[in-house]
């Protein structure tokens, strides 16, 4: 059941293109202009290639697979020893802004106009082999420009947004989201609860790790649940058959055993309307763009931009179904619309189902939201002895959830952590950190869910207090000034 | 139970993680007949342990008692015999995403060692993918076998007695990623890149020092690995404390006791002898970090085997 995309790219297939470090989410279809770092080229050549292809931008904006080429080093290699002879005098590039601009309008390639480069630096001769190197690195990022092709996954998505739009999902780091998926213990045949306000990440983060198998109930506030970044790893169909999505509004209802389908509000109908209105213009709009050969400043659908929540990527049936509806005359509009609202009252009621059994395998939660009402109430859903993870860009809300949940009881092992992470260049007598790092990538509170014993209390509590507490009492006393 | 799918009650035969407290826990192998001593005193497994749910509270003989919990590979890890250096759960989850594991991935992994990321990367690649493991220690192989075989994972692993530089991984042209923690990565990078899959896949080398590093990375850009990358991630934890901190006399008190701004609130928790000492104490809740923290494990070095 792992299917997932082939190994070669196809139309409709969800890519990420990759230039250097920045990454950017596109569905693949034949004459959709794209627009990435400044360049605007079409993929229809790129299907049909392997995922991994590194591509060349030529003109009219085809792409051209790279060739390897042999890197022909100028001449002998002349180098100086140090920089006490290089004045700055911002005369060393013989070539001028102008000169540039020609060059690349004849559409010389940007391998010769590197080395073209090279040739008119006056100063080039003189600097350190190693700053020979980086004026290269340097001038070839620039002007040689190749993207790559890649296949979708956590690590692309995760890499991607926290770059390209980490407010999207609360600034969670990608190591951050890898501990949560280790510490949840996800993996093939659980029945988990996430609850994200993470444009769909975390959710698809878990669906990757489940592989199709077993069950996930989102809890979503609001009108619906966001699954834009979800869409982007192109999970095969069967992936959505059991994932289901629940109303955090009801969960209160649905603890207290007032819960009904009857009572549902016809909002989620409503969002769909607006999600499929905006949709249809956007895509006028770039249709427009398109014939007209400008460089849209909208973006295609799949890429990080304001709009893209609200975007065609949703794979939810409904969304097809409702598509193919909306041709149809009125009168049949509104029979479907009934057969739909009987449809979403029983998907509803299944995911209502699920979570009564109030026996979850996790939970994971990662929103913008207060973690401690969240925690205390979706933990009734959860079996005893099953992991649960809290993400919170702060690390104050984690020190209050902390203490409730020890006040609650029926969970041990909790944890308050966060990772650092730090990326080296390792190049032959050059390695060192690299010179700057993620300040922050959030915090977890992590721990374990155990049977919670009826009026437990004062008692229970004590206890566990004193099953804990005495590690941190050493510290106190060991942080004493003598 | 089994280390890749759970289950609810305790079963003759399972492993089970008997928790005393906080960083106080032990595996214990679930045997009809068979007793586990405590320093809350014995648990008598067919009648303590056997039958009940997973997450129970269960008394010892001198009244006081533990939980018992599910086996997890992350509960393995703090809990496993050590037979060599072992990674810990902060790596193995940057190593599991950066790999691009998920149910269905071949892995090779090399060495065993001590089994620990070897469990984690069973869990995630179950239950359609598999695991190609190579231990040259003749000993510590079959124990991880043994381990295996009792973790109920066995249909997921091979072990394999052999030395990876040498001999590589026994498997050619089928794996998704490799793993290697071994002292001479570099040796093995050729033998890695046969393994994997001819459309690419994903490598990560572990290493503690700088220099290992650099030749790994020499090696992997002369096999043609791309996207070659070094990081290192460590893990911070914060203990959550209720922190006083005195006011300050300045000698206001005796003409405004109000004005320190700060009495309204906080001293009613306070303990009484602050409160004979000095005006008042705000208190907070701080997340304060362990005196002592691991500042350093591996450089973990990834990369990228495409096609050609």
């Amino acid at each position: 059941m792992e299917g997932g995309p082939s190994a070669r790219i196809r139309e409709g297939d969800c890519a990420v293109l990759k230039r250097d470090e920045v990454f950017k989410a596109v569905s693949v279809l034949r004459r959709r202009k794209i627009i990435f770092e400044k360049q605007w080229f079409y993929l229809d050549n790129a299907i049909g290639h392997i995922y991994g292809t590194t591509f060349e931008v030529t003109s009219g904006g085809n792409l051209q697979p790279k060739q390897e080429v042999e890197e022909t080093t100028t001449e002998t290699k002349e180098a100086g020893t140090d920089n006490r002879n290089i004045v700055d005098d911002g005369k060393s590039q013989k070539l001028t802004h102008d000169d540039i601009k020609a060059l690349k309008d004849k559409g010389i390639k940007g391998q010769e106009i590197v080395q073209q480069l090279i040739e008119n630096s006056t100063t080039f001769r003189d600097k350190t082999e190693f700053a020979q190197d980086k004026y290269i690195k340097k001038k070839k990022k620039k002007y040689e420009a190749v993207i790559t092709i890649v296949k979708p996954s956590t690590r692309i998505l995760s890499t991607m947004y926290y770059a390209r739009e980490p407010g999207k999902i609360n600034h969670l780091r990608y190591d951050t989201l890898a501990q949560m998926l280790t510490l949840g213990n996800i993996h093939a045949g659980n029945k988990m609860i996430v609850m994200e306000t993470c444009a769909g990440l975390v959710l698809g983060a878990v669906m990757e790790r489940m592989g199709g198998y077993g069950s996930i109930i989102q809890m979503y506030p609001g009108g619906g649940p966001v699954r834009a970044a979800t869409s982007c790893f192109g999970f095969p169909k069967p992936f959505f058959d059991n994932l289901h999505e629940f109303p955090l509004s009801k969960v209160q209802s649905l603890l207290s055993g007032t819960f009904s389908t009857e009572t549902l509000p016809a909002d989620p109908e409503e969002n769909a309307l607006g999600e499929e209105e905006s949709n249809g213009l956007s895509e006028e709009k770039q249709t427009a763009l398109q014939e007209t050969g400008e460089e849209p400043a909208a973006e295609a659908p799949m890429e990080i931009n304001p709009t893209e929540e609200q975007d065609t990527m949703d794979i939810s049936a409904e969304d097809v179904e409702f598509k193919e509806t909306k041709e149809k005359e009125n009168k049949e509009n509104v029979r479907e619309k009934h057969i739909k609202q009987w449809e979403r009252r029983k998907k509803l009621k299944e995911a209502a189902a699920l979570l009564r059994e109030k026996n979850a395998d996790g939970l994971i939660v990662a929103s913008k939201f207060h973690p401690t009402p969240l925690l205390l109430s979706l933990l009734e859903f959860v079996a005893p002895s099953r992991p649960f993870v809290v993400y919170c860009q702060y690390k104050e809300p984690l020190l209050e959830c902390y203490t409730k949940l020890r006040e609650r009881g029926g969970v041990i092992n909790l944890k308050l952590s966060e990772t650092w992470l730090r990326n080296y260049q390792v190049l032959p007598d050059r390695s060192h950190p690299k010179l700057t790092m993620s300040g922050g990538g959030g915090y977890l509170l992590s721990g374990i869910t155990v049977v919670l014993e009826k009026g437990k209390s004062d008692s229970s509590n004590s206890e566990a207090l004193k099953m804990e507490e005495p590690s941190s009492k050493r510290c106190k006393l060991q942080d004493l000034p003598c | 139970m089994s280390f890749v799918e759970y289950g609810d009650t305790i079963k003759d035969g399972d492993t089970a993680i008997v928790f005393l407290g906080h960083e106080s826990m032990f595996p214990v192998k679930v045997q009809h007949g068979s007793v586990t001593q405590t320093k809350y005193g014995v648990i008598r497994h067919s009648t303590d342990l056997i039958g009940k749910k997973y997450g129970s509270k269960v008394t010892c003989s001198k009244g006081g008692w533990v939980f018992i919990l599910h086996p997890t590979p992350e509960l393995w890890t703090m809990n496993l015999p050590h037979r060599t250096q072992i990674l810990y759960s902060t790596d193995i989850s940057i190593i599991t995403m950066m790999l691009e594991l998920k149910p269905g991935s071949i892995v090779c992994e090399s060495g065993t060692g001590s089994g620990s990321l070897s469990h984690a990367l069973i869990r995630t690649v179950a239950p359609t993918g598999h695991l190609y493991t190579v231990e040259f220690h003749q000993q510590r192989a079959e124990k991880a076998r043994e381990e295996f075989r009792e973790h109920g994972v066995e249909h997921l692993v091979t072990v394999t007695n052999q030395d990876v530089c040498k001999n590589g991984f026994g498997v050619s042209n089928i794996a998704d990623a490799v793993f290697l923690d071994i002292p001479s990565p570099w040796e093995a990078i050729g033998h890695a890149k046969s393994a994997l899959k001819a459309e690419g896949g994903r490598i990560c080398s572990f290493s503690p020092c700088i220099e290992q590093v650099q030749r790994t990375c020499l090696a992997m850009e002369e096999s043609g690995f791309t996207e070659i990358n070094t990081l290192e991630i460590l893990l911070r934890v914060y203990n959550v404390r209720t922190v006083s901190l005195q006011i300050p006399d300045l000698g206001k008190a005796a003409e405004d006791n109000s004005s320190t701004g700060f009495d309204s609130s906080s001293p009613s928790h306070q303990g009484s002898s602050c409160a004979d000492l000095q005006q008042g104490t705000v208190q907070f809740k701080s997340g304060v970090p362990l005196r002592e923290v691991v500042g350093h494990t591996g450089y973990l070095t990834f990369a990228t085997k495409s096609l050609v």
